[in-house]
C-alpha cells in the first residue's frame, strides 16, 4: 500500500469547476486513485475476452483490433436489453440535482465525479453513434468520438463509481448511475479491461466457492478457528457442519467473514446465536460465498457465480436459505438472483423453525436475511440478551448502500442494535437510511492501491460519524456489510480515530446469554467486559 | 457557444415567423401548415420514442428504495418510497410525477472548514414546479381556442388563474410564474458553476425557445393586442379539419405559433422527453417485492457454470481430510 496521503492536502477540495471543459481535460492516472489491471490468467480462469496482463498506467492497454466496434456493438446490444440503460441515456435533462450527492464527488471535486458528468461519459459517445442530432452535429450536440483515450476515462471513472445508488434517490427521473456504470463495466469487460481486484476474486468464486481463494479445507478450518475462539469465551463447544445434506437450512455469508478482522467476530456471533437456537443448519464449501464480484463485472458473470447458491441449496436438500450481513450481496439476492437463476420451487417457503413466523416476503426466492431472521427472534423473546456487555460501546449504525438503496432493510438491524446495545446514536438525517453515504469502497474498489480515492469517498461517510464522535462519544460503527467491515475500519483510523467498525451480529454475539456459558471476562475482541454498574 | 447558438437559434426562428407572415405573407403556410406539420412530428414522434423505450425489456427489478422494505408484520413499512405492490407503486409515480418527490429531497452539500454539511436546497424544486404546473395551467387554458363553447371547467380554470383581477385584459397569474421560473431556470445554469459546466446547447435552446413562446405569448396578449376572435377562428378551424386563415391577425401571434410549432416539432428528439420517460423509469415504477414474486427477464439465457461435481473432482481429496462429505468415492 501506498503511503497515506496528508489530511491537510485531501481536503483541499473545491467544487469550482475547472475552466477546461470536461471533454478536453485528459484523465490523470495518478498513483492512488487507480486499481491495477486484471492479470490475464484470471480473466482466463473464467473464459473472459482478451486476457492478458496489462498496466492501466502504462499507454498501451494492449486492446483487440477491433475494439472499437465490439464496444459499439456491445452498446447496441444493451440499449436493446436493458430499459434502464437506453432511457437513462436519453431523459436526463442535467438539472444538476445528483452532482453534489456523490461522495466521490464531495470528497475529491473532481467534476467527473459527479455522477451527472459520469453518465454523460458514455452519454456523449451514444449520441454520437445512436442519435441523428449526435451524427449531425457532433460536440454541439454533446457528442464526440469514441477514441482509447475515450476508453480510459471510462475505466478511470467507472472504476471510481462505488454503483451505491445515492444519486438516483435524488434524481427526477430515478435515473441510477449505478445502471450506467454496470453498462460502462460490461462494456469495459468486452475487451478484458477489469481490475485485478475484482477479477482475482471472480476467479476465485468461480473455481474455489469464495472470493478470497479459501479451498474446502481451508475454509474448515478458519471456522474451526473461529469455533476455539468461541470455546475460550463462553466454554461452548460449537461443532458446525459442511456440506452436509438434509440440513434444514443452508447459511451462505460473504467470505470476508471467515477469516478478517472484524468480519470474523461477525461470524462467530452468527455461530453462537445458532448453537444457542440448536438451529439445524449446514455452511457449504461449494457455495461459500454470498458477495458477488461478478456483479461488478457483467450480469453473465454475476449470475453464474450466484447460480451456486440454488446449485447447493438443491443438491443439499435444505428448505431454505439464511444470507449473512453483507451489502452487494444483499442487492443481487433480493433483485437478481430468483429471476437469473431461479425459480426455486426445489426449496419450501422459509419458516423460522424457533418462533414459526413465516418470511412471507421471501415466499420465492426463498432467502431471508439474518437481520430478518434475528429480529423476529427477538420480538418473540427467544433469546436471551445482555445489553450491559455492549456498555463500553457507543454504537451508530451505517446503512450499506445496497440493503438501504436496493431492499430497504432499515429498521430490523437498528431494532436489533437497540435490544443488545444500551447507548445508541443516529448520524444526522440527511447521511443515514436511504441517503446514506457510501463507505467509499464499495463495488470492487477496496484494494490497497487505490488508496487516495478511497479516503476521499469515505470522507463524507467518516465525517458524518465524526460528528456523532464529537457529540455523543460514539466509538463503534455498527454496520451490515462485508465490505464496510474491510474497508471501514482504515477509513475510521484516518478520519475518526478512535471509532471502531463492527457487524451486528458481533453485537449481538456479545450480549447473548447462552445456556451453560461460563462468565465471560472479556467480549469477542478479547476486550475486558465493562464493569456492571460503572459508567461506560 | 452552446449559450449563444442556442439563443441565435431561437432568433432565427422569430425572424423567419416575422419574414414568413410580416413580409412574405405566408399565412397559410404559418398558420396551417406549419402548425399541422409540428403537432405530426410531435404525435408521432413521442410514440415513436415510447415504443423504442418500450421495447427493450425491463430484465431485473431494480426499484430505488427509498424506506424501510415490507418484511416483519410488526414492522412498519414505508408503502410509498418502497412499494411492495401496485397501489404503492401508483402513489408513488403520482408524487414523483406530480410534486417531483425526490428532487424535493435535494440538498446542497457546503465544505464547511474541514467538516461537510447538508443544507436545505428546495429553490430548484419550486421553480421546476412553478414552471410545469404553470405550462400545464396555460396549456389547459389554450384549450378555449380549441373548443366552442368552452367547457365551465376551463372558464372557472381562467378565473382562477386571473383572481387578482389586476388590469385589462386581466392579468394571468401564470403568466408570471412561468417567466418567473423559466428565468430562475436560466439564470441557475448560467451562474451556478457546476450547473453551466454540464449544460449542452440542448440545455439552453429548450429555456430560450420557451422564454420565446412566453414573451410572444404575453406580448400579443397584453401589449400588441391581437384580435382573439379571429384567433379563435384559426384555432378552432385547425381542430375541425377546416382551416381557415383570417387575414388580421398580427405577426406576433404567427412568431408566438411557430415558436410552439418548433417546440412541438423539437420536442421527441430532446430531452423533453423526459415527460413521457418519467412514466417508464424501472428504479421508479416497480414494487420492492422481487423477493416475493419472481421477476422474469425475457431474455434470461443458460451461462456456464462451475458444478458442484467439477468441484468436487479438483478438491475431493482436500475435503476428505478436512472431514467434508463427498459424493463420489
Amino acid at each position: 500500500m501506498a503511503k497515506l496521503p496528508k489530511q491537510e492536502d485531501l481536503l483541499q477540495i473545491s467544487y469550482k469547476p475547472p475552466k477546461t471543459p470536461w471533454m478536453d481535460l485528459p484523465v490523470d492516472f495518478k498513483p492512488g486513485t487507480y486499481c491495477h489491471g486484471a492479470k490475464g490468467k484470471d480473466l482466463q480462469a473464467v473464459g473472459f475476452p482478451n486476457a492478458r496482463d496489462w498496466s492501466p498506467g502504462e499507454e498501451d492497454w494492449k486492446l483487440p483490433e477491433e475494439w472499437k466496434d465490439t464496444v459499439l456493438e456491445g452498446m447496441a446490444d444493451r440499449l436493446g436489453k436493458y430499459r434502464s440503460f437506453q432511457l437513462f441515456m436519453d431523459v436526463c435533462v442535467r438539472c444538476g440535482a445528483c452532482a453534489d450527492k456523490c461522495h466521490f464527488y464531495m470528497g475529491s471535486g473532481d467534476p467527473k465525479n459527479m455522477p451527472v458528468l459520469r453518465a454523460e461519459l458514455l452519454r456523449s459517445v451514444y449520441r454520437r453513434y445512436f442519435t441523428k442530432s449526435g451524427r449531425l452535429f457532433g460536440r454541439l450536440a454533446g457528442a464526440r468520438d469514441l477514441t482509447v483515450d475515450v476508453l480510459k476515462e471510462w475505466w478511470y471513472y467507472f472504476y471510481q463509481c462505488t454503483e451505491c445508488r445515492r444519486c438516483s434517490v435524488f434524481c427526477p427521473y430515478g435515473i441510477d448511475q449505478a445502471e450506467i456504470t454496470i453498462m460502462g463495466r460490461e462494456l469495459l469487460n468486452l475487451l478484458g479491461l477489469n481490475t485485478e481486484w475484482i477479477s482475482g476474486p471472480v476467479a476465485n468464486c468461480y473455481m474455489k466457492g469464495n472470493h478470497v481463494g479459501l479451498e474446502p479445507h481451508t475454509m474448515v478450518s478458519n471456522i474451526e478457528y473461529l469455533v476455539e475462539d468461541i470455546e475460550t469465551l463462553t466454554g461452548i463447544n460449537i461443532t458446525p457442519s459442511f456440506n452436509r445434506k438434509g440440513a434444514e437450512i443452508l447459511f451462505v455469508v460473504p467470505s470476508g467473514d471467515y477469516y478478517a478482522d472484524p468480519g470474523m467476530y461477525t461470524c462467530m456471533g452468527y455461530m453462537m446465536l445458532f448453537e444457542e437456537l440448536g438451529l439445524d443448519y449446514t455452511w457449504s464449501t461449494y457455495a461459500g460465498e454470498g458477495g458477488n464480484f461478478g456483479f461488478f463485472t457483467s450480469n453473465e458473470m454475476a449470475k453464474r457465480l450466484n447460480a451456486k447458491i440454488y446449485a447447493e441449496a438443491k443438491r443439499l436438500g435444505v428448505k431454505w436459505i439464511l444470507g449473512g450481513e453483507c451489502g452487494h450481496m444483499w442487492r443481487v439476492l433480493n433483485q437478481y438472483m430468483d429471476t437469473w437463476n431461479g425459480p426455486a420451487d426445489f426449496l419450501e417457503e422459509p419458516v423460522s423453525p424457533i418462533t414459526g413466523t413465516k418470511f412471507t416476503n421471501a415466499t420465492s426466492t426463498k432467502m431471508v436475511h439474518i437481520a430478518e431472521f434475528t429480529a423476529d427472534l427477538i420480538k418473540h423473546n427467544k433469546i436471551k440478551l445482555d445489553p450491559s456487555r455492549n456498555d463500553n460501546l457507543r454504537v451508530t449504525f451505517h446503512d450499506s448502500c445496497n440493503p438501504s438503496r436496493g431492499m430497504g432493510i432499515l429498521e430490523e438491524p437498528r431494532y436489533i442494535i437497540k435490544n443488545v446495545c444500551n447507548n445508541f446514536f443516529e448520524m444526522p438525517e440527511d447521511t443515514i437510511r436511504e441517503k446514506t453515504l457510501c463507505c467509499g469502497s464499495g463495488a470492487g474498489l477496496n484494494p490497497g492501491e487505490n488508496m487516495e480515492v478511497r479516503l476521499r469517498g469515505g470522507f463524507p461517510r467518516a465525517n458524518a460519524v465524526k460528528y456523532v464522535q464529537e457529540k455523543h462519544g460514539v466509538n463503534m460503527l455498527a454496520n451490515i456489510c462485508a465490505v464496510d467491515r474491510v474497508a471501514l475500519p482504515t477509513l475510521m483510523d484516518y478520519w475518526v480515530p478512535g471509532v471502531g467498525v463492527c457487524g451486528v451480529h458481533e453485537l449481538v454475539g456479545n450480549a447473548l446469554v447462552m445456556k451453560g456459558e461460563k462468565k465471560r471476562e472479556t467480549d469477542m475482541r478479547g476486550e475486558p467486559l465493562p464493569e456492571r454498574g460503572a459508567e461506560a | 457557444m452552446k449559450i449563444w447558438s442556442s439563443l441565435v437559434a431561437v432568433l432565427a426562428l422569430v425572424l423567419i415567423a416575422w419574414l414568413g407572415t410580416g413580409v412574405a405573407g405566408l399565412y397559410t403556410v404559418f398558420g396551417v401548415g406549419i402548425p399541422y406539420l409540428a403537432f405530426l412530428i410531435f404525435a408521432l414522434g413521442f410514440i415513436y420514442r415510447i415504443l423504442k423505450w418500450g421495447r427493450s425489456p425491463v430484465p431485473f427489478c431494480i426499484p430505488t428504495t427509498c424506506g424501510q422494505q415490507k418484511s416483519l408484520p410488526w414492522i412498519k413499512q414505508n408503502k410509498i418510497e418502497n412499494p411492495s405492490g401496485t397501489a404503492g407503486v401508483v402513489g408513488r409515480m403520482i408524487l414523483e410525477i406530480l410534486f417531483f418527490r425526490s428532487l424535493f429531497r435535494n440538498l446542497k452539500t457546503e465544505k464547511r472548514g474541514d467538516k461537510l454539511g447538508f443544507g436545505s436546497a428546495k429553490w430548484l424544486w419550486l421553480g421546476g414546479l412553478a414552471f410545469h404546473w404553470s405550462m400545464l395551467i396555460i396549456l389547459l387554458r389554450h384549450l378555449r381556442f380549441f373548443l366552442d363553447p368552452v367547457p365551465s371547467l376551463l372558464q372557472g380554470l381562467d378565473g382562477l388563474d386571473s383572481f387578482l383581477q389586476i388590469g385589462l385584459p386581466i392579468l394571468y397569474i401564470t403568466d408570471i410564474i412561468i417567466v418567473a421560473a423559466l428565468l430562475y431556470l436560466l439564470a441557475r445554469r448560467l451562474f451556478v458553476a457546476q450547473v453551466r459546466y454540464i449544460s449542452l446547447a440542448s440545455d439552453y435552446f429548450p429555456l430560450f425557445l420557451l422564454l420565446g413562446i412566453a414573451t410572444s405569448g404575453i406580448i400579443m396578449r397584453y401589449f400588441l393586442r391581437v384580435d382573439v376572435v379571429s384567433v379563435k377562428e384559426l384555432a378552432l378551424g385547425l381542430v375541425t379539419l377546416r382551416p381557415t386563415v383570417p387575414a388580421d391577425i398580427g405577426s406576433i401571434f404567427f412568431i408566438h405559433i411557430f415558436l410552439v410549432s418548433s417546440l412541438f416539432a423539437y420536442f421527441p428528439w430532446s430531452k423533453l422527453m423526459h415527460a413521457g420517460g418519467i412514466f417508464l423509469s424501472p428504479t421508479r415504477n416497480m414494487a420492492n417485492n422481487s423477493r416475493r414474486v419472481r421477476h422474469i427477464n425475457p431474455w434470461n439465457y443458460p451461462v456456464d457454470v462451475h458444478s458442484y461435481a467439477e468441484y468436487e473432482a479438483e478438491f475431493k481429496e482436500k475435503m476428505k481430510k478436512a472431514g467434508v462429505p463427498v459424493e463420489t468415492e
